[in-house]
Order: C-alpha cells, then structure tokens, then sequence
C-alpha cells in the first residue's frame, strides 16, 4: 500500500513538502514553548490569514503577502509586549484578532475568493506544486540552518534572558529572528496543513519531546523525529481511511503526544 | 591599579519614584565588596546598572577604564541573578554542562559553536565549584545548592575578573549557605574581586573585606572591621546581628 502511494508524485511532494515542515517546525517550537511563546505560531496564523485575504482580494501571489505581513506583525508583537508592558500572550491576542478582523473583512467584501481563502485555511497537502515544494524546503532549510547558526544564543535567551543580556548578547534582536522564523514556518505550513492547524505542528512534537528528554539537544532531536513521524503516518491514515490529510495529520502528532505523556509518567513511577 | 568598575554621581528612578541617588563608589582589584540595605534600597538596581541592564538617568559607570556605553568585554564580569534558583523551570531539559557553556558566549564571536577546549573550560569551572561528575544531569534534577554552585560555574567559566552576585543564597540552607560563602572567599583569595548583594551579614562577614550600605544614598562605604564598630551596623542589620565575629 505504501509502496503504491509513493508511485504518485502528488504523495511524494506531499510527504517532501510535509517532512520539512514538520522537522522545522518541531525544531523551532521547543523553543518557543520554553519561552511560553507557544501561542506566536497560532498568533500569526491570523496575521497569515490576513495577507492572503489581501493578495485574493488584489489578485497577487499569496505567499509573499502572507510571509510580509506575518514578519511584521511579529514585530510588532515583541514591540507591543516591550513597550505597552503587556503579557506576551496578550500581545499576541491583540495582534491576531485585528489580523482576522481584516481576512474576514476582505473576504466578505470580495464574496468571489472565500473557496480560495478556505484552502489556505484547512491546507491541502496532496496539491502541493513544484513552486511550493521547493518553497517549502527552501525556506524551512533557512529555518533549521539559522536555529543552528544562534543555537547557544537563542538557548541561553530562552533559559536566562536577564543573564543572557548581562553578557552582552543581543536579545532584542535574536527575539525578533526567533519571530521572524515562526513567522516563515507558518507561511510554509499554511498550504501544506492550513492556517488552522500550522501551529499544532510547532506545539505538539515539542511538548511530546519535552516529556521525555534528557538533554536539550536530545529534545530537539525527538521533537524532529515526533513531527517527520505525525506527517508520514497522518499522510498514510489520510490515503488509508479517506481523511482530510491535515486533519490526520494533527491527529496523530496528538496520539503521539498522548503516548509520550504515558510514557513519561510512566518512567517516573 | 586603577579601580576596575567605578561609579559616579548616579541617578535612577523607576517612573517617579527615585531609587538611587547620587551613588559614588569604586570597586578595586581583590575587593570582597557586600553592598547591604533594606528592601527597595536600590541594591540589585545599582547592579543591573553596572551589568549594563538598566541605563542611568544622570551619572557615569566605569568599567575596566571604559565608559559602560562603550565597554564590550562582558565576559570579565560574571554574573549570579536574585532568585536564579527559584527561576529554575522544571519541564527545561537543560544540562549541567549546557548551562555552563553559556557562560562563554560573551567571549566567543559568531558562530557561538563549543570546542574542545570550552569542553575543558566547562570541566574546570564544574571542578572549581565541587559539581565535577555531573556534567550531564538535568539541572532541575539537582539540590537548590547544587544549582547555586553551577550557576556559578557558568559564571566564572570565562574566567572574569569580578563576580557579581544578586542574593545568591536565596533559598538555600543554612549549611549549604556556609559552604557557599566558604567557596567564594577562596576565589576571592586566588584573586577574584567579588560584589554580593545581601542583607545577610551575619553569613558573609567571615569573608567580606569591605562594606556598602545603601538606602536610596550611599551611607555607608568602608572596611568591614570599621564597619562592625560603626553606630551605622545598628542601623542597617538590626539589634539581632549585632554579634559578628571574623572566623
């Protein structure tokens, strides 16, 4: 069965274009869940949602608006939070509902493009085109090199900001490329699982790999096999049962989750 | 030798309300400084003023003869937070060794990656403080003393020439608070110059040379044998600490 899938190229973007984002995202959201910023990812979302309502409504590429407003919104979250005093969740709150208000705004003026906004909302993996697919490798190779590249810096922010900052590093802006890079996966999943359900993919594997790791790095490896794992059997069920690929996918990232808690609780018996 | 950090005429507030005035103090080479007051002094604000975390409203910060604007060598100072221990998240999987190695970042350039020898940097910070051997535990898995003592490996793992240190000890016992103060005399006396922030005197007093005790102002700066015989002890520490004795 397997075999036969892997015969249609369609599964073959659709599980390349999935595995990147997966083990991107899954990278990226154990930071994110250890600075509690574990909601930037669904956050933006709304500001994604936003710039392809945008570009529909001007009849431009979605993925580039998307990708700009997303950037800036983060921005202007770390800005929102440092200079109005608020709760990083808050922030995000405000900046995310404003961003929806927009997207729903455009699409109810522009009553033609709601099929196209709703694709963009649920995803649709198994559609994946060539452009998107190199997209997505592209930019989620970005993501995983640049997380590298400031891996102690971006480690030692999210542990200790204030000792961080005592020694000289500059954690404003590796804040605001930590943002920025939530704000490229987004972009990238937006089609592969939707705008709905990106952001599990930036939480689940991550809080999977939290419950049972030993060491950072032994996190962010797990937390990356968690999220190949969640798109390559999601990608599998969806062919196997007739379920929406996203869905399944999300679904099974959650099952993994489960068994990691279980397995976790269990070890410390 | 010229004073290694020097503070003059400072200033700050926080919105309206004025929490340091007009500080002036200088740190030397060798120096075991505990700056004392009560709470809301102003004391862990006068370091993050030094540690360059906070901006003075009116007045200057020298460090290692630079002004603080223009000083990047953050690496000679080494740095212990309030409540370090008590910020410990227990879901962060990080490692003894991880936590270490941060302490190297403000003098390494980009890419921050970790050699060999920063390996054998970690190894000789952990063997400093007594935590060799538990390199790859999970720091949330340790004692509140054993934490303590690999925050300050990590802040000595650059080998800086002042260690700065905001009530270390919070949370800690009793013995394991002795232990604690013992290991930071001998750095002082293999040539550390170490500032604590304190209102615990009574525990430090066996190592500390000099005294600063602030209330908004500086009122108080000097050696601790003048200090211990000042009407000014009364006034900071209360009746109860009253009794000190140099061990």
């Amino acid at each position: 069965m397997l075999w036969e899938l892997w015969q249609f190229s369609f599964f073959q973007r659709a599980l390349v274009a999935g595995l990147f984002l997966a083990v991107a995202g899954a990278v990226l959201g154990v930071f994110l869940i250890l600075r509690k910023d574990a909601m930037l990812g669904h956050g933006l979302t709304h500001i994604a949602f936003a710039g392809v309502a945008l570009a529909l409504f001007f009849d431009v590429l979605p993925f580039p608006v998307a990708l700009l407003l997303a950037s800036i919104a983060a921005f202007l979250i770390l800005k929102v939070r440092e200079r109005a005093g608020l709760y990083g969740d808050t922030a995000v709150g405000i900046i995310s509902s404003l961003g929806m208000a927009v997207g729903i705004t455009l699409a109810s003026i522009a009553r033609d493009f709601n099929v196209n906004l709703l694709s963009f909302l649920f995803g649709n993996i198994l559609a994946v085109s060539d452009l998107e697919l190199y997209g997505s490798i592209v930019l989620a190779t970005l993501v995983l090199l640049t997380l590298l590249l400031f891996y102690y810096e971006i480690l030692y922010v999210t542990f200790d900001e204030e000792s961080a900052r005592a020694s000289g590093l500059p954690v404003q802006r590796l804040d605001a490329l930590l943002a920025l890079l939530t704000a490229i996966t987004v972009v990238i999943g937006m089609k592969i699982v939707g705008l709905l359900l990106v952001s599990a993919l930036l939480v689940i594997p991550g809080a999977a790999a939290l419950q049972l790791a030993g060491s950072f790095k032994r996190c962010l490896f797990l937390a990356a096999i968690f999220g190949a794992l969640s798109v390559s059997i999601g990608l599998f069920l969806a062919a196997l049962f007739d379920l929406p690929a996203s869905g399944a996918i999300v679904l099974t990232s959650g099952a993994i989750f489960l068994g990691a808690f279980l397995w976790g609780r269990l070890r410390r018996l | 030798m010229p004073p290694l950090i020097i503070v003059k005429g400072l200033y700050f507030s926080y919105g309206e309300q004025l929490i340091l005035e007009n500080i002036n103090l200088e740190i030397n080479a060798g120096d075991f400084l505990a700056i004392l007051g009560p709470n809301g002094s102003g004391k862990s604000t006068l370091l993050k003023l030094i540690l360059g975390l906070l901006r003075p409203e009116q007045g200057e910060i020298f460090l290692f003869g630079k002004p603080i604007g223009k000083f990047r060598e953050w690496w000679r100072l080494g740095y212990v937070p309030q409540r370090a221990i008590a910020k410990v998240d227990p879901v962060f999987p990080v490692t003894v060794e991880e936590v270490v190695s941060f302490g190297l970042l403000a003098k390494k350039r980009f890419p921050r990656f970790l050699t060999s020898r920063d390996r054998e940097a970690i190894q000789k910070a952990l063997l400093r403080v007594e935590m060799e051997g538990f390199s790859k535990r999970r720091l949330c898995e340790l004692s509140g003393g054993q934490q303590q003592r690999v925050f300050i490996a990590r802040a000595i793992v650059s080998e800086p020439q002042v260690l700065l240190l905001d009530e270390p000890t919070t949370g800690v016992d009793v013995a394991t608070q002795e232990r604690f103060y013992d290991l930071l005399g001998e750095f002082n006396r293999r040539g550390l110059t170490i500032v604590i922030v304190t209102h615990d005197i009574g525990i430090v007093n066996k190592h500390v040379k000099q005294v600063a005790c602030l209330n908004r102002r500086l009122v108080y700066h000097g050696t601790h044998e003048e200090f211990c015989s000042s009407p000014r002890l009364k006034e900071f520490v209360g009746e109860h600490h009253l009794v000190i004795h140099r061990h």
